[in-house]
């Protein structure tokens, strides 16, 4: 699996070229193009020919355990690390041919949000947006909106060595749009914020939503849920998932089933009145109250809850709770990150 | 072009943002004057011009200025702003640059506050003041090749004082390659080509020829070509540094 591959630069360029062509015809053509991204360090595989594509309008969840090839992958989209094969395009340009070019295209948050301590906000914005090629009344205007975005003006002029960790990060994501990019790279933007904070970048992200592509790198399932319009999980290198948040829920075993909590007394008399619902499963309780779960599915048929509650109401079984699992991203992560790669996919 | 001179003018507001750039400064200008005064013997001497004060400077340079280049990318790799700079539509050729330029400008500041040396030299006699402008120019030349050698040190390290001490290291090596010490060692079984290879790098050859008055078009490409060389390596050094 880890073998050294040659550099196929010259495939690549190839079929970058026709990439191209189908930018300029497509109408809802991807802005974030990878293509076999390969990353070695050493002996090691960081990310291991990742391709994938996002479209404008399209909000990636990039999710992956830690030392997955998240970051590493972010870093190459981005431009800052040489992919060992494959490349990356953006609305586009090639990144490996092209960076400048591309670069102009991405705002890009680093993982943990460096930025220069000894500078302030407004120096710090002032020098990006000049390097972004902004002067005069537009420079200004953009600083503004963008201070007024992120909520940073009551720490505008204060050193941002001094500032606190949810001020820093809102720096630098200040310094990722004030361009207002097509393509926007997040590397975990969330991180370190408190739960105030998190809801509010997250309603950021969504309403930038619209006009770009944006992905989103993290370990915080709830964050997929909560803004991500489709999901990536990567393990060693390797995507392992990929579908919208629901399509990956939907590959819990326990997702849509309906778990019905009895105490062991009426075990058999209720397996017995539910029989021919779906399929029946013992559980163990979830709380150390004793008894059993059944945990019925029936394809994850979502009306199965219906048909359940209403034969228990019809045969007046003792039962002593009855709910219906939507199925959690955490389970869905720990299955596909965990077992060893078998190239799952829920939209292939 | 552009962005070389912004990043520029970021990285020299930033030496002043921090009391880093003034006590270098006080530093620089106390210690010139101290060498100059009294361990050059500038009274005593009783002659009108400031080769004694110029005297001093490839050995002050020695200390002060890889305490100028050792933050320039030590800092950026300890932070991770490198990542933010190295992904912001430059090409690494003018971040390395701008960075030099702005510590190029910096020693150049710190240069030019000792005019009052100029003034006083020429309240006290009559000195040949072209000597003096072209001796200014020489030793900021030299500044720059030093500055060059530090940038492409603290390229390789996120280690500040690693830098200072390498930079300082190889500068040494540079200044020293003149003399008949350094020189007599080599004599001793190494051919004559070698023996003038190693003393033509010398920065004390050069900016001792500056310092006579005539600034020779070799002695202008030895900088030039210095500078060119280190900043090549430095822009190398940050290309592949960051790929692992």
């Amino acid at each position: 699996m880890s073998t050294l591959r040659p550099l196929p630069h010259r495939i690549y360029r190839i079929s970058t070229f026709r990439l191209q062509e189908r930018h300029e015809t497509g109408t809802n053509a991807p802005m974030i193009f990878l293509k076999g991204l390969t990353k070695h360090f050493g002996p090691l595989v960081a990310v291991d020919d990742v391709s994938f594509d996002v479209g404008k309008g399209q909000v990636l969840g990039f999710l992956g355990p830690n030392g997955a090839g998240k970051s590493t992958t972010m870093k190459m989209i981005a431009g800052f690390l040489e992919p060992t094969a494959g490349t990356a395009e953006i609305v586009g340009f090639d990144i490996c041919t092209s960076p400048v070019a591309a670069k102009k295209k991405i705002g890009y948050l680093p993982e943990g949000a460096p930025t220069y301590g000894d500078m302030t906000p407004a120096t710090f914005l002032n020098f990006i947006a000049e390097i972004r090629g902004f002067g005069g009344a537009d420079k200004a205007r953009r600083i503004g909106d963008v201070v007024e975005k992120v909520r940073l003006k009551e720490v505008f002029h204060q050193s941002i060595d001094t500032l606190s960790k949810g001020y820093r990060r809102r720096v630098g994501l200040a310094q990722a749009i004030l361009h207002d990019p097509d393509v926007l790279l997040l590397d975990e933007p969330t991180d370190g914020l408190d739960p105030n904070q998190k809801h509010h970048v997250r309603a950021l992200i969504h309403e930038m939503a619209a006009d770009k592509a944006i992905i989103v790198s993290t370990h915080i399932l709830e964050e997929v849920e909560a803004v991500c319009s489709r999901a990536i999980i990567i393990a060693n290198g390797r995507i392992v998932a990929d579908g919208t948040p629901v399509e990956l829920l939907a590959r819990d075993p326990g997702y849509n089933t309906v778990n019905v909590h009895v105490s062991t007394g009426d075990l058999a008399s209720v397996e017995a009145g539910l029989a021919g619902l779906g399929t029946i499963h013992h559980a163990p309780p979830p709380r150390v109250s004793g008894g059993t779960v059944l945990q019925i599915s029936d394809n994850g048929d979502s009306t199965l809850i219906m048909r359940v509650s209403e034969r228990i109401r019809e045969r007046g079984l003792n039962i002593e709770e009855v709910y219906l699992d939507k199925g959690s991203l955490d389970r869905v992560f720990r299955q596909v990150t965990t077992a060893p790669a078998s190239g799952i996919s829920a939209n292939a | 072009m552009r962005n070389i001179a912004i990043i520029a003018r970021r990285e020299l507001t930033g030496y002043f943002a921090t009391p880093v750039a003034y006590v270098f400064i006080v530093i620089f200008l106390a210690m010139m004057g101290s060498f100059t005064f009294y361990i050059g013997n500038f009274f005593e001497r009783g002659q009108a011009d400031l080769a004694t004060f110029f005297e001093f400077h490839p050995w002050l340079y020695l200390l002060l200025i890889p305490a100028i280049s050792m933050r320039l990318w030590a800092e950026e790799h300890k932070s991770g702003t490198i990542e933010l700079l190295m992904t912001l539509p430059i090409t690494t050729t003018s971040a390395v640059l701008g960075k030099f330029l702005a510590a190029w400008i910096f020693a150049g500041i710190a240069l030019a506050l000792t005019f009052p040396m100029w003034i006083t030299v020429n309240v006290l006699g009559n000195p040949d003041n072209g000597v003096i402008v072209t001796s200014y120019i020489g030793s900021w030349l030299m500044a720059g090749a030093f500055l060059s050698i530090g940038s492409c040190i603290s390229a390789m390290t996120r280690n500040q004082v690693i830098a200072f001490i390498v930079a300082a290291t190889i500068c040494f090596l540079f200044t020293m390659s003149g003399l008949e010490l350094v020189l007599n060692f080599f004599r001793l079984w190494a051919p004559d080509l070698l023996i003038e290879t190693i003393a033509s790098l010398s920065f004390l050859t050069h900016f001792r020829a500056v310092m006579n008055g005539v600034i020779d078009i070799r002695d202008l490409i030895f900088f030039t070509s210095l500078m060119t060389f280190w900043l090549f390596a430095n822009v190398i050094i940050i290309d592949l540094k960051k790929s692992d």
